[in-house]
């Protein structure tokens, strides 16, 4: 674009007063706009440096290896973290096997089996897109309904959690491992039914596998969701004072983004520090995941 | 699943069994995977349920006259008030001042990205601002409350500063929070207008400002309204940021230096004091979560409309 205006004005000799001021203002406003959208783009990235460096400041005296070992404690210099963690793992772990199975099992009916064009699969396909933008807490409120009281009636366990979680993140599952199938072409597919393969086995050995990248991003994506998450485990009793590891799926729990909260809504300013510690840790871990997908993304990214 | 076996090839001449065990297993298998896709409209329905069944009770108890008009909300008090007002107030408060914040920053930024960036500032500006979107919310709570609380605190110059818990801190931080969600649609909008209108408008000696906002806005449009829906949806259902720095308080103002409880922000308070199943505390919860569902609900599905337009016109 630049070029382009230079052009015009040198091709005006001698320059008309009008179209002159005209290229002066449409330069001042092109800058004016430049200016703007990239200030746009840098009060995001200020905000994120910000974010980063106020919890590094404000937790890092209280960050150390006993942060990690202790648990929770009603004096702001001894609490720690460890059942938070591990009520995190535990979460993490019922999520892999819930969420990611069924996710990418959906995805590969939707986008190798199904009749893209039958209503029944389009209503799906609106109903995937909806459940993606449900809000957090609204399956807390699932969770609670039918689960942690109601139906099943598990009571506040990690169990219960887990499950609501998966809940949570099982839309992201679909639509980011959807889109990784799409990306692989049909050929493949073809090139394998042609040798005499069914369906299923061209899909499961051939457009699979090339889709396991972008699966994998996704999938750490809605992962990395669902250790941030905290406002559906607070209507689960999540918010418990845990001072022990969870033992199995009926275990009570506390998890880290809760613990966070817990120590953040407390008077005692204290406990701020070792919210900020606990964020520290909570960050390195979910952006460190964020790290790994976009790094996988562009690693694996294949152009067919 | 009729389809299927329709779209299948002819499968290799095999012995009579094998074939007939294999299209059986296959048939399972495909079965399964039709299971795990019909689970979301299980999900949906459940959803819906469990927010109408108690909240139907709730109905049943305290008018939906007083519920949608009364100005006063105090459920779990004694001398118990069910007016949801406040509760709608500070939502709209909060998501107002969000909305301010991330639609005219994420269209911004979605421009800068697709017209301005050149391709290696991009590659790196994008997956940043993405990161912004992967922070946990509750970080952005302790953010809004330990970093943009005090600094409003200290740097006000308009009459009574922000008290500790306000709705300016909670909204402004939001929008940052949802600035990527609308940049991502957004650019992708703007992603799928085709180079050749570029290309017109340059031919015909339109500035880049003039390219962006005249022909790359405006046919990018219906993916950019969706963008800014779906911000708006998110901001409304938002909890942590808002029940973390914008206080407890059902307060009907609209003076956003002050504190107020969001929908979202009751929801999760009321969970918190661990409600008896069955008693009214307990279905509040629903009543308000089914009020929060359906105003999501209905500015998302406007959103997944648009922009299905915007792919139909272009691709």
């Amino acid at each position: 674009m630049s070029t382009l205006t230079t052009q015009k004005d040198a091709s005006t000799t001698p320059p008309i007063s009008l179209t002159s001021r005209r290229g002066w203002w449409h330069r001042t406003r092109d800058g004016a706009f430049r200016g703007a959208v990239t200030g746009s783009v840098l009060v995001g990235l200020a905000v994120l440096v910000a974010l980063i460096v106020q919890s590094l400041v404000e937790g890092w005296p209280k960050l150390d290896w006993s942060l990690i070992t202790s648990f929770p404690s009603s004096f702001p210099e001894k609490a720690g973290i460890q059942s938070a963690i591990f009520g995190t793992f535990w979460m993490v772990g019922i999520v892999l096997v819930v969420a990611i199975p069924i996710g990418v099992g959906a995805a590969v009916y939707m986008e190798q089996f199904a009749d893209t064009e039958a209503w029944f699969n389009r209503f799906i396909d609106v109903i995937i897109q909806n459940l993606a933008a449900v809000p957090s807490i609204v399956y807390g409120i699932l969770g609670l309904a039918f689960l942690a009281r109601g139906f099943l009636n598990l009571g506040p366990v990690v169990l219960t959690a887990g499950l609501t979680l998966s809940f949570l993140v099982l839309p992201v599952v679909i639509i980011a491992s959807r889109e990784a199938l799409r990306a692989v072409p049909s050929s493949i597919l073809d090139g394998a039914l042609a040798l005499g393969a069914t369906r299923w086995q061209g899909v499961s050995r051939q457009v699979l596998p090339a889709a396991i990248p972008g699966i994998a991003t996704g999938s750490i994506l809605a992962v990395s969701r669902a250790i941030g998450e905290a406002a559906p485990l607070l209507l689960l009793g999540a918010l418990q004072f845990i001072t022990f590891n969870p033992t199995g799926l009926n275990s009570s729990f506390t998890a880290l983004p809760i613990q966070i909260f817990n120590w953040v809504s407390r008077p005692n300013v204290e406990f701020h520090v070792a919210a900020a510690a606990a964020i520290i840790v909570l960050l390195c871990i979910t952006l460190l995941m964020n790290a790994v997908a976009i790094w996988l993304r562009n690693r694996f990214q294949q152009t067919w | 699943m009729a389809v299927v076996a329709t779209e299948r090839p002819a499968s290799r001449p095999l012995e009579g069994l094998e074939a007939g065990s294999r299209r059986y297993r296959e048939k399972i298998i495909v079965g399964s995977l039709f299971l795990c896709a019909a689970l979301s409209i299980v999900l949906t329905v459940g959803i819906v349920l469990a927010l109408l069944i108690p909240s139907l009770e709730f109905f049943g108890e305290i008018s939906p006259v007083e519920f949608f008009t009364g100005t006063e909300w105090a459920p779990l008090f004694k001398n118990s008030k069910f007016g949801v007002l406040p509760l709608l107030g500070g939502t709209l408060v909060v998501t107002l001042i969000a909305a301010a914040i991330c639609l005219p920053l994420g269209l911004l930024a979605a421009i800068y990205l697709s017209e301005y960036a050149a391709r290696r500032t991009r590659s790196f500006v994008k997956p940043t601002l993405e990161i912004l979107a992967g922070i946990p919310t509750v970080v952005y709570g302790f953010f809004a409350l330990t970093f943009i609380t005090p600094l409003l605190r200290d740097n006000w110059l308009f009459g009574t500063p922000p008290g500790v818990f306000n709705a300016l801190s909670a909204g402004l931080v939001m929008g940052i929070m949802i600035l990527p969600t609308v940049a991502s649609i957004s650019e992708d909008a703007m992603y799928a207008v085709p180079q050749s209108l570029r290309a017109g408008a340059a031919a015909l000696g339109a500035t880049k400002y003039e390219i962006s906002t005249r022909v790359v806005v405006p046919a990018g449009l219906s993916g950019i309204i969706a963008a800014f829906v779906l911000g708006i949806s998110r901001a409304v259902g938002e909890t942590m940021i808002v029940l973390i720095a914008a206080g407890g308080m059902p307060n009907l103002t609209f003076n956003p230096v002050e504190a107020m409880q969001t929908m979202t922000a009751f929801i999760g308070a009321a969970g918190l004091g661990d409600q008896a199943t069955g008693s009214i505390g307990y279905k509040t919860i629903f009543a308000v979560g089914i009020s929060l569902f359906v105003m999501t609900l209905i500015m998302n599905i406007i959103s997944i409309r648009l922009v299905r337009k915007y792919r139909e016109v272009y691709d």
